[in-house]
């Protein structure tokens, strides 16, 4: 299964935000890789948008949009470094 | 409040006399779409192998022994949540009451567990009496990776996420412990005939 | 306007289809008018949705192919079993209205004076962002040099070879290379195969003229050439990448 990147969560992200999230510096809180969310693994063709780490392939984000309500999973990251 | 954009249908047939077999909100697709949530595992055959953990010692097939067992081939319709439903299609694999037999345990709940990661949360009831395999063929065909091979979790009475890709094995509980999708917005259950989507539907 | 992070209302809204180009065969440039619509920079893209008749939607991410300032532009090649782009290359018409959100990206952005020398490698229709760097350079930068590496299946797949021809002739400091990876015209004395490390050494700017990177194209492609060029000396954070799925769309 191929992947994407995280320029393609830009809209979804940046509507649930405010703010522009492919710049937003995570660290992984499996192996402590940090880098833009611009260069996470994206499996979007799925029932949810699921962001990999680029390094270790744990899941840091997961993306589920319903028709009122998205549930976002931020579990897998340590910390989410947002520039405003 | 949205429009409709003139003309666009996406890739859906027109299928009037199949309607009675889609549920709510699916439309019939004549492909298979693969959706994942990670990359494909590749894991050998002779390192691969599906446990049944309950109370006691789990119970472990290797690839050999697993197919040794008596076989299935259903024939059954699958609904995905994303909405597209294949009808008629045909499988070979392990009845989960022949693994449960096998394994002579029972737990109300379930948990399948995968190569990657994923896990799914079911009843026990929604995998036994002729309603689940483990499938390792499709279309007369060994399964292929993108598609869950080399064998994955069949319960076509649920919408598809329920069907794990890459399955290992299944952990029998005492309690429910919800799965990937199902910590994460989708319906604890899933039934696509209530269209059990999300959380509270 | 650099560094600006926070989104103005950054929501769903109408756009009505202005004009259609027939770029290729397979590629249409789709021409868009949007009442409230912030200005975006070259390399952002917009998100795109349809819904049916029955309410059923589709939603796919296009690159933005006009410069800043320009009429709103993006650029759609068909994939066979796609399900969106069928629709907005062969049946959208001027007067249809679909949705759009956007601008976004804040990631993969050029503008001028962040300077250059640019390094532009597209793999097919990854070259939509890249030229909407090209267009914002040829009206506003055109002092930075930049040399564009595109790899496409045939000549005539190729998006934008009339204006891109044009730019290059008219403007010294602008470069570009193709490699046909499928067929060549006859008498091609061009590069016809996939990018590797030789044809980046040959057609990169070298790593000590500091240059900026911009890689976009399927997955494939782009960790190709991004590796490639890491392994030249780029640096990775001057290598910016934007993979679509491996059919090309996002």
């Amino acid at each position: 299964m191929e992947y994407v990147d995280g320029n393609a969560m830009a809209g979804t992200l940046g509507e649930l935000f405010g703010v522009e999230m492919t710049i937003a510096v995570g660290v992984c809180a499996a192996c402590g890789n940090t880098g833009e969310v611009a260069a996470l693994h994206v499996y979007n063709r799925a029932p949810g948008a699921v962001l990999r780490c680029p390094t270790c392939e744990s899941v840091l984000m997961r993306v589920v949009r319903g028709p009122d309500r998205t549930w976002l999973d931020l579990s897998g990251l340590r910390t989410l470094q947002i520039p405003v | 409040m949205s429009f409709v954009s003139r003309g666009f249908r996406g890739r859906r047939r027109d299928d009037a006399d199949a309607d009675a077999r889609t549920p709510p909100g699916q439309y019939l697709t004549d492909d298979f779409p693969v959706l994942s949530a990670g990359p494909t595992p590749h894991t050998p055959l002779d390192r691969w192998s599906f446990e049944i953990r309950g109370a006691g010692e789990p119970k472990v097939w290797t690839w050999d022994e697993f197919r040794a067992l008596p076989t299935e081939k259903p024939t059954v319709d699958i609904h995905c949540v994303t909405r597209w439903s294949k009808l008629d299609t045909e499988w070979e694999g392990v009845s989960v009451d022949t693994l449960l037999a096998e394994a002579g345990e029972d737990a109300p709940f379930v948990v399948a567990f995968c190569d990657g990661g994923y896990t799914t949360n079911l009843a026990l009831e929604d995998v036994t009496d002729g309603k689940a395999w483990v499938a390792f063929a499709f279309d007369g065909e060994p399964l292929d990776p993108e598609h869950g091979g080399p064998a994955r979790l069949l319960v076509p009475h649920l919408y598809f996420w329920k069907s794990a890709k890459w399955v290992r094995g299944l952990q029998l509980r005492d309690d429910d412990e919800p799965g990937f999708w199902e910590t994460n917005g989708y319906h604890n259950h899933g039934d696509p005939w209530q269209e059990q989507r999300y959380w509270g539907d | 306007m650099a560094g600006t992070a926070v989104l103005g209302r950054l929501t769903w809204q109408p756009a009505e289809l202005v004009e259609a180009i027939d770029e290729t065969s397979r590629a249409r440039t789709l021409v868009f008018d949007v009442a409230e619509w912030m200005q975006h920079r070259a390399g952002q893209h917009l998100d795109v949705r349809l819904t049916a008749e029955d309410g059923y939607r589709a939603e796919r991410s296009y690159s933005i192919a006009s410069a800043p300032g320009e009429p709103l532009a993006i650029t759609v090649e068909r994939l066979d079993d796609g399900e969106v782009s069928p629709y907005l290359v062969d049946e959208l018409r001027p007067g249809d209205r679909i949705e759009l959100r956007g601008p976004v990206g804040g990631y993969f952005v050029w503008e001028p004076d962040r300077g250059g020398p640019i390094f532009l490698a597209a793999g097919g229709s990854g070259v939509v962002p890249l030229m909407s760097m090209a267009r914002t350079r040829a009206l506003e930068g055109a002092d930075v040099p930049a040399r564009l590496l595109y790899s496409a299946r045939t000549l005539d797949e190729v998006i934008y070879r009339e204006e891109l021809e044009r730019l290059a002739t008219e403007q010294p400091e602008l470069d570009v290379v193709y490699t046909l990876t499928r067929g060549q015209p006859e008498g091609w004395t061009g590069y016809a195969r996939r990018v590797d490390g030789e044809l980046l050494a040959e057609t990169a700017w070298p790593a000590h003229e500091s240059p900026l990177a911009y890689v976009c194209g399927p997955t494939s492609f782009v960790e190709a050439v991004a590796e490639g060029l890491v392994g030249l000396g780029y640096p990775p954070e001057r290598v910016k990448t934007e993979r679509f799925g491996a059919t090309g769309g996002r």
